[in-house]
């Protein structure tokens, strides 16, 4: 049976309001700080570095993005590790707030549904990390056009807007699990703690010992050992498992955007590059094909997480 | 209790809140366990009982806040588990210990809400500020809600009631935590909403308050309503009489003239000169006559009106020695 009235009347409401909330936060105002002053100083760095060697690189605005001078990394790891930083910081206490400040009975008791709140809350968090990340976007070109004085083509302009969606997908991956965790977690301190656990666990932990697992797996051949190469399958398989976490999605998924000589992100056979023109570009759609699998990945992940929490919230009992 | 009106729910056009055998369970407890009741237009409808007796789940359920196990109940004629926006768009509810957002001051607190509610800007505006006249809060109406008193936000949870214009306004424990003058103030918007033709539904611990602003109560206990009906007809069920005599006066075989008084029920003998006696009506002026008569010296004569605490604490008293007669 339907149920009637639109699921996302109220909707806007709950948007504009958590919107404006987040974006006159103190705590939007660190993560902002944060996050631009670490991007600043990688730019920084890209920047010197760039002038010293401004070979004739067709796309030197991308280079500002993925050129890492140690100690620092480059612009777009800076941002794979600390976009999940900002999605947490906004979504852990989204839902387990409004049930210690006894308001959320209060909400629902209005002519809405539970999905209008729920919707509203993440789209307004969504809406945040789009913003900063925009900015952020914004500031590394007009850097790049004022200290580097290339203006940038379409395709770079076109490859940095994918870098941007895929941004905004890989923070909502980890606004949903933050949304989930602030749903099961009454106290938004655990939810917080537990957020950064499995944040530090896929980002630090997980590239480490994906390898090992591999290894356990399937064990590296000595014979392949003996030739001083990497046993294929022991490779296949620590890619897999690395794929499980998003920030490696986020991160094979920027090497073919703004790279644009990445022709495969796993390993081929020699046979397979037959006829290749090594160190070529390849064309804007070719690099979009082979970082579609990764962005997939990180939508449905984003989708998944999301359908996760909205199915807990809806059974969730509104009393204290 | 389930008898011929168990087929037509809101018959009558007079009741705007009818349960039928409503019931919550939660796994294999059953917190709301077949209630029934009616409430009609423009009354002051009181819950009872003690904590973790069902009270606010009744309530939740009303909203559609929470799953019915079973049964029915209608709010103005709609399902509120089929149609729960009809059911809050006319219902007003203000939670036990009521939160707010409290960086926002009270005006936005109520545009928000308002908002939801899907009023227009301008309407907005007008109600807000009348609302909170009416709750006289519009001297602070542009203060941070951190800086209100608990009174000061139960009042403010009215005003989002009265924003609404609201039929129906469902009030959770809107006392509990109030200082006297809080109270009092309190009691009298709730009398004020009652006068407008609001239905009012209080849950309450707090018996006292109960007694002067409801017109009927329903007692909880475990879920179930052990009994229902205005304060008088409680006391008359739980305390077999409405009225509590209490006789001072020196005298020999006064008690046994009290009781001979037409339609006292006991007499107990409280001290060597003093007798309480509960009675059908007030007997002083009879009881007078007795102690006069027997020679005795009156010195005081005073009269107790049916008190829902002495109600409530017999019931739970008998309940509890098992000796409770079934109310029901």
């Amino acid at each position: 049976m339907r149920r009637e009235g639109s699921a996302f009347q109220g909707a806007g409401a709950v948007f504009i309001k958590e919107l404006s909330d987040n974006i006159s936060s103190v705590r939007m105002l660190m993560l902002e700080l944060l996050i631009v002053l670490t991007a600043l100083a990688a730019l920084y760095e890209a920047i010197i570095a760039l002038r010293q060697n401004t070979a004739e690189d067709p796309f030197l605005l991308l280079r500002l993005f993925t050129v890492d001078q140690a100690p620092l990394p480059s612009f777009v790891a800076i941002l794979g590790f600390l976009i999940p930083l900002m999605a947490i910081g906004l979504g852990f206490d989204l839902i387990n707030s409004e049930h210690n400040r006894r308001t959320l009975s209060r909400i629902l008791a209005q002519p809405i549904y539970r999905d209008a709140l729920l919707l509203g809350k993440y789209l307004a968090g969504l809406a945040t990390i789009a913003i900063s990340l925009t900015a952020l976007w914004l500031m590394v070109i007009g850097l790049g056009l004022i200290f580097l004085g290339v203006p940038p083509g379409g395709e770079e302009i076109a490859r940095s807007l994918v870098f941007l969606v895929i941004a905004i997908f890989y923070a909502g991956v980890w606004l949903s699990l933050a949304m989930l965790l602030s749903i099961v977690f009454r106290s938004p301190a655990t939810a917080a703690l537990v957020a950064l656990g499995i944040w530090l666990f896929l980002t630090v932990l997980w590239p480490m010992l994906a390898p090992a697992f591999a290894q356990a797996i399937a064990p590296p051949d000595p014979r392949y050992a003996a030739l001083g190469i990497d046993t294929p399958d022991t490779v296949i398989w620590t890619q897999l498992l690395q794929r499980f976490s998003p920030n490696d999605l986020f991160g094979e998924a920027m090497l073919a955007v703004l790279s644009p000589t990445t022709r495969t992100l796993g390993p081929v056979f020699l046979d397979q590059l037959r006829g290749a023109v090594m160190g070529a570009p390849l064309p804007f759609a070719q690099s979009v094909m082979i970082a579609w699998p990764q962005t997939v990945g990180l939508i449905a992940c984003t989708i998944v997480l999301f359908v996760a929490g909205y199915v807990l919230f809806q059974r969730q009992e509104v009393r204290a | 209790m389930s008898g011929p009106q168990n087929e037509g729910v809101a018959a009558s056009p007079d009741v705007v809140i009818a349960a039928r055998d409503l019931t919550r369970r939660y796994g294999k407890s059953t917190v709301v366990d077949a209630i029934n009741f009616n409430i009609a237009k423009g009354e002051v409808f009181g819950l009872l009982g003690p904590n973790g007796a069902g009270k606010t789940t009744t309530i939740l359920m009303m909203l559609g806040l929470t799953e019915i196990s079973a049964g029915r109940v209608s709010v103005l004629g709609f399902d509120p588990a089929r149609a729960p926006l009809q059911v809050k768009r006319r219902v007003g509810y203000l939670p036990d210990a009521v939160g707010f957002y409290d960086h926002l001051t009270a005006v936005e607190n109520l545009a928000y809400v308002a908002k939801l509610m899907g009023l227009s800007v301008a309407e907005r505006s007008q109600r807000i500020v009348a609302a909170l006249t009416r709750v006289r809060l519009l001297e602070v109406a542009n203060k941070r809600v951190a800086t209100y008193s608990r009174g000061m936000r139960q009042r403010l949870g009215l005003a989002e009631i009265i924003v609404k214009r609201a039929e129906i306004a469902i009030l959770d424990e809107p006392t509990s935590g109030l200082d006297p003058q809080a109270t009092l103030e309190f009691l009298d918007l709730i009398r004020e909403l009652k006068a407008e033709g609001v239905t009012v539904l209080l849950s309450s611990h707090m018996l006292d308050q109960v007694q002067r602003v409801c017109d009927r109560v329903a007692l909880f206990r475990d879920g179930r309503i052990v009994m229902m009906g205005s304060v008088a007809e409680l006391a008359v069920q739980v305390l077999g009489a409405g009225f509590v005599v209490e006789v001072e006066a020196e005298g020999a075989g006064i008690a046994r003239r009290l009781a001979a008084i037409p339609g006292v029920g006991n007499v107990e003998t409280l001290a060597e000169d003093r007798f309480r006696m509960t009675a059908e009506h007030d007997v002083r002026p009879d009881a007078a006559r007795a102690v006069v008569a027997a020679n005795g010296a009156l010195r005081r004569l005073s009269v107790d009106e049916p008190s829902l605490e002495a109600i409530y604490a017999r019931y739970f008293q008998a309940a509890q020695s098992g000796g409770v007669r079934d109310a029901a």
